[in-house]
């Protein structure tokens, strides 16, 4: 019964495997968190000030140059990265388990339920992502955990309105019919035929939210709405740059392309995913 | 009308042709090789099951297959010129003029934000050279002819707001207004209710008739073709299989397939013989086997059928036929 | 058709509705008190009571709300709590500085997305659509501001050819020549951002209108390509391309926060990221809700624009 979902699954597999752009971006995507999880190998301390070595433009002992603290460039990037990428996947769980909830719930159940699910997703997504986030900020303490929360829970409505669409057809296909008539708690049918056939829709929408979620965290640092000193994040530190601007623009090489390619990695992943998932958009 | 020697001579020749598409490396012939004319005024039918090959055959007459396909062999002669190796322009300047063609979905064949009118209007500026005053008052008299009631009205509405069968109408019109010497119908009435299919193909004899064209009609249904066709092509597989007059098709097939074919149609004389479905399914042409492309699905397949290409047997002046056992005795007129 | 559009805008109301009371009702919990804006320290209790009745302050919420949403549809949006200018005055001078910079570049995106999206549409596997297409994926991943930074360190620090902050030089404010070179790289900046989405669209939309069956029955009758590129595809693609716009329209307010913020530029970008770090509550608010409604509005307005220029629809309910 579930067979539908595990064929999916091993296509995605298999053409994963064929794709070379998605090897590509898959292999940069994984580098990129593996040195984000292992920077403290790096010989430099992050937060280590070192008047003598200020500004210094990309040179052998630091490869791209130093802070305005003197503190070693490429190693503060990849701490940025641990914090930019763990706004973007936690951000993204929050976001996708809340749209998984919201679309199932109302496509399955429809009517009154869905009426005003739907309605509660249009009225959030009406209010500017921007400005409904900064808002929201106001009420709680910036930071870290403020910023996952408040990307987390307003941006899942796109994803509700895709599970919705797949967990209407799905729930007419005639071995979801039968688990219902034969009596199954509902809970059951949902977790046991629902979920696992949006599995895929969920997948795709949760690797472009990851994207989103990343470059929505950039902005809003950038304007200083997001992360706060002494963490930073790849947006706050182009924040930092543009001060700099005129006597170390190196600063602002690295971290900008660190977003361009994470993030570019992960939409196109998603696009490819979601060629696999929908062959229609795929094909002639 | 039309004297004799008109009927003879060859409107449309093909030789030869072979179409694939390519998916990267794996290729899939559509159209393996066929051969067949069409003659002045005489309404042709090609028979087959969807996936034969029917429709990009034709389309790779007038050549309008898609990006994906390419035409790899075959001669294509046109009222005795080749036009197979036309530069882009000059085929282009066949499409509509000489030859036109009619399509199987008239729900999506008119664009939507266009008027019906506006469609013929803009072939009749194009191809007839008229003025745009001109032009309408043409398309006003082409819908008329085509049986759309109201003509005036009609010829400023959107496609949505005709019928399925008026749209039907509507493409035959435009295949009207070039005046074509040939025109091709893929499946104009597959998607249409079987009354209007009747009248639909009824406008098609008619219209024939009165302005001397050739006609070549492809349908999945020998229902269809009995009705208005001379002659018949059976296609299988990207091959013909058997050809000959619509009488000896229908009275004495040749090729088991054809058999089969005439068994599913389902009669309404009373006689109540069980309505045979062929068995299987249409090859897949990825994989082309070495014998004849029937032969798995052939109730009377021997060996030789698995590994060897039958060559055509004639069996009149028109009537010929590609299979081993076509002829042999009674082991094929059960 | 009418009877669309008055169900449209039927639907619409409750929205704005809605909409309102989540900013009133944020208004009231933020920590702060709305007479704040408008008193100074120095009044006397008495005073402040009395601009608390005047302006109904001292009524129960929904009383209150009913109070505001008099003052916003009478164009009264309130004072802020950290300069206690209007609102509105401020809003009036900040929004024409907005469109300014964004209507240009919003126009030029649009009119350059669409050449580019049909280009690569029609050619779609070849050379300019590998060309165009990767690029738009490129574009969509690089963050506004940037790209701004980029442009501001080449065009303003090395080649020195623009002015990098805010929308005058001093000492000549009438000049155009002025204005418009303060324009060029903030344009460009919204330009290059606005597009890349916009391009995919459009070139999404022409492959699927190039597999309809109409372009093949347009072939078949001997059109040329460009022929049905220009006079048929073309408008299939334009069409959706108006819900598109319309749902732009807060972007004349909302679409340059970031831009804005880079160059200095004096619009309700700036206005709201000074705002939101001041903790200017009503400021914020009626930004929300300023901004919030023209996204209904956008919907509304691209809803019945379709429904006017697209025949399918023009002739349902008649």
């Amino acid at each position: 019964m579930a067979g539908e979902k595990n064929r999916k699954i091993e296509k995605i597999k298999s053409e994963l495997k064929r794709n070379k752009t998605a090897t590509f971006t898959i292999l940069f995507l994984v580098l990129i968190i593996l040195l984000a999880i292992f920077a403290f190998l790096s010989p430099f301390p992050p937060n280590k000030v070192d008047v003598l070595n200020v500004l210094q433009g990309p040179n052998s002992k630091h490869l791209f140059g130093t802070d305005e603290l003197g503190r070693d460039y490429l190693t503060r990037a990849l701490y940025g990265g641990r914090v930019s990428l763990t706004v973007g996947i936690l951000a993204m769980l929050i976001s996708s388990s809340i749209g998984v909830l919201v679309g199932t719930v109302s496509g399955y159940f429809g009517g009154r339920i869905d009426n005003f699910l739907m309605r509660t997703v249009d009225i959030i997504s009406s209010i500017p992502w921007m400005i409904l986030v900064t808002v929201v900020s106001i009420f709680l303490t910036p930071g870290l955990k403020a910023i996952i929360l408040v990307i987390g829970l307003f941006t899942w409505m796109s994803t509700a309105r895709m599970v919705r669409a797949e967990t209407l057809s799905i729930k007419e296909r005639e071995y979801v019919l039968y688990a219902k008539s034969s009596g199954q708690s509902i809970r059951k049918v949902i977790w046991k035929h629902i979920i696992p056939a949006v599995f895929p829709t969920f997948i795709v929408a949760s690797t472009v939210s990851i994207a989103n979620a990343i470059l929505m965290e950039s902005a809003l640092s950038f304007l200083g709405l997001g992360i706060q000193q002494p963490l930073s994040s790849w947006g706050s530190m182009l924040q930092n740059a543009q001060g700099n601007l005129g006597n170390a623009p190196y600063m602002a090489i690295l971290p900008g392309l660190l977003i361009v390619l994470t993030v570019f990695s992960f939409n196109k992943l998603g696009d490819i995913l979601r060629a696999i998932v929908e062959p229609k958009t795929n094909g002639k | 009308m039309s004297s004799n020697i008109e009927e003879k001579s060859n409107l449309l020749e093909v030789k030869k042709l072979r179409t694939s598409f390519y998916d990267g490396k794996s290729k899939l012939e559509a159209v393996r090789g066929i051969d067949f004319t069409v003659k002045k005024g005489e309404v042709l039918g090609i028979v087959g099951e969807s996936g034969s090959g029917k429709s990009v055959m034709v389309k790779s007459i007038l050549g309008i297959i898609p990006t994906n396909a390419k035409i790899d062999a075959g001669e294509i002669i046109l009222d005795g010129k080749h036009i197979e190796n036309l530069s882009k322009k000059d085929k282009r300047a066949i499409r509509g003029r000489e030859i036109a063609m009619i399509f199987q979905d008239p729900m999506t064949a008119l664009n939507p934000l266009k008027k019906a009118g506006d469609h013929l209007v803009e072939l009749l500026i194009r191809v007839r050279g008229m003025k745009k005053k001109e032009a309408k008052n043409e398309a006003i008299e082409l819908l008329r002819m085509v049986g759309i009631p109201s003509p005036e009205t009609r010829v400023n509405q959107y496609p949505h707001e005709f019928s399925g069968g008026m749209r039907q109408r509507v493409l035959i019109a435009m295949a009207l207004a070039c005046n074509p010497k040939l025109l091709i119908a893929d499946e104009p009435t597959t998607a249409l209710d079987v009354t209007i299919q009747a009248q639909i193909l009824e406008l098609l004899k008619k219209l024939q008739t009165e302005n001397d064209m050739s006609v070549v009609l492809i349908t999945h249904d020998l229902g269809v073709v009995a009705t208005i066709c001379s002659r018949i092509l059976v296609m299988y597989a990207g091959m013909v299989m058997e050809e000959g007059m619509a009488h000896e098709i229908f009275y004495s097939p040749k090729h088991p397939y054809t058999k089969a074919l005439i068994n599913s149609i389902p009669r309404v004389d009373g006689e109540k013989t069980r309505l045979k479905p062929i068995k299987g399914s249409a090859p897949s042409l990825t994989k082309v086997a070495k014998g004849c492309p029937f032969a798995e699905r052939c109730e009377l397949a021997i060996d030789k059928c698995f590994t060897e290409m039958p060559v055509y047997k004639s069996f009149s002046s028109t009537q010929k036929c590609m299979c081993f056992l076509a002829g042999e005795g009674d082991k094929l007129d059960g | 058709m009418f009877k669309y559009i008055f169900k449209r805008i039927m639907q619409a109301i409750p929205m704005l509705v809605i909409i309102s009371i989540i900013c009133f009702g944020l208004i009231q919990l933020a920590p702060y008190d709305a007479v704040d804006a408008m008193t100074t320290p120095n009044m006397s209790e008495r005073t402040v009571n009395l601009i608390k009745e005047r302006y109904g302050l001292n009524q129960p919420a929904y009383i209150q709300y009913f109070y505001w949403v008099k003052g916003i549809l009478s164009g009264e949006w309130g004072y802020s709590i950290v300069t206690h200018e209007n609102i509105t005055k401020d809003l009036s001078v900040r929004i024409p500085n907005t469109i300014l910079l964004v209507l240009p570049a919003y126009i030029l995106a649009l009119v350059l997305s669409v050449i580019l999206g049909l280009v690569a549409g029609a050619r779609k596997g070849k050379l300019a659509d590998k060309l165009i297409d990767g690029l738009s994926s490129f574009g969509i991943a690089i963050p506004s501001f940037w790209m701004a930074m980029i442009l501001v360190f080449i065009f303003g620090y090395q080649l020195d050819l623009f002015p990098i902050l805010g929308m005058h030089t001093i000492g000549s404010e009438g000049s155009f020549a002025d204005l418009l070179s303060h324009l060029v790289l903030p344009c460009v900046v919204l330009t290059l951002s606005f597009m890349p989405e916009l391009i995919r669209y459009v070139r999404s939309s022409t492959i699927g209108q190039l597999s309809e069956d109409y372009v093949m029955v347009q072939q078949a009758y001997g059109s040329a390509s460009v022929t049905i590129l220009f006079k048929h595809v073309l408008r299939n693609v334009l069409l959706p391309v108006i819900t598109i716009v319309g749902m732009s329209l807060p972007m004349l307010v909302t679409g340059a926060v970031v831009t804005e913020t880079v160059f200095g530029w004096p619009g309700i970008g700036t206005y709201f990221v000074k705002a939101i770090q001041g903790f200017d509550y009503p400021v914020v608010m009626a930004i929300m809700l300023l901004s919030s409604s023209l996204v209904i509005l956008g919907n509304l307005a691209s809803d019945i624009l379709y429904s006017i220029v697209d025949p399918r629809i023009k002739g349902m309910g008649e």
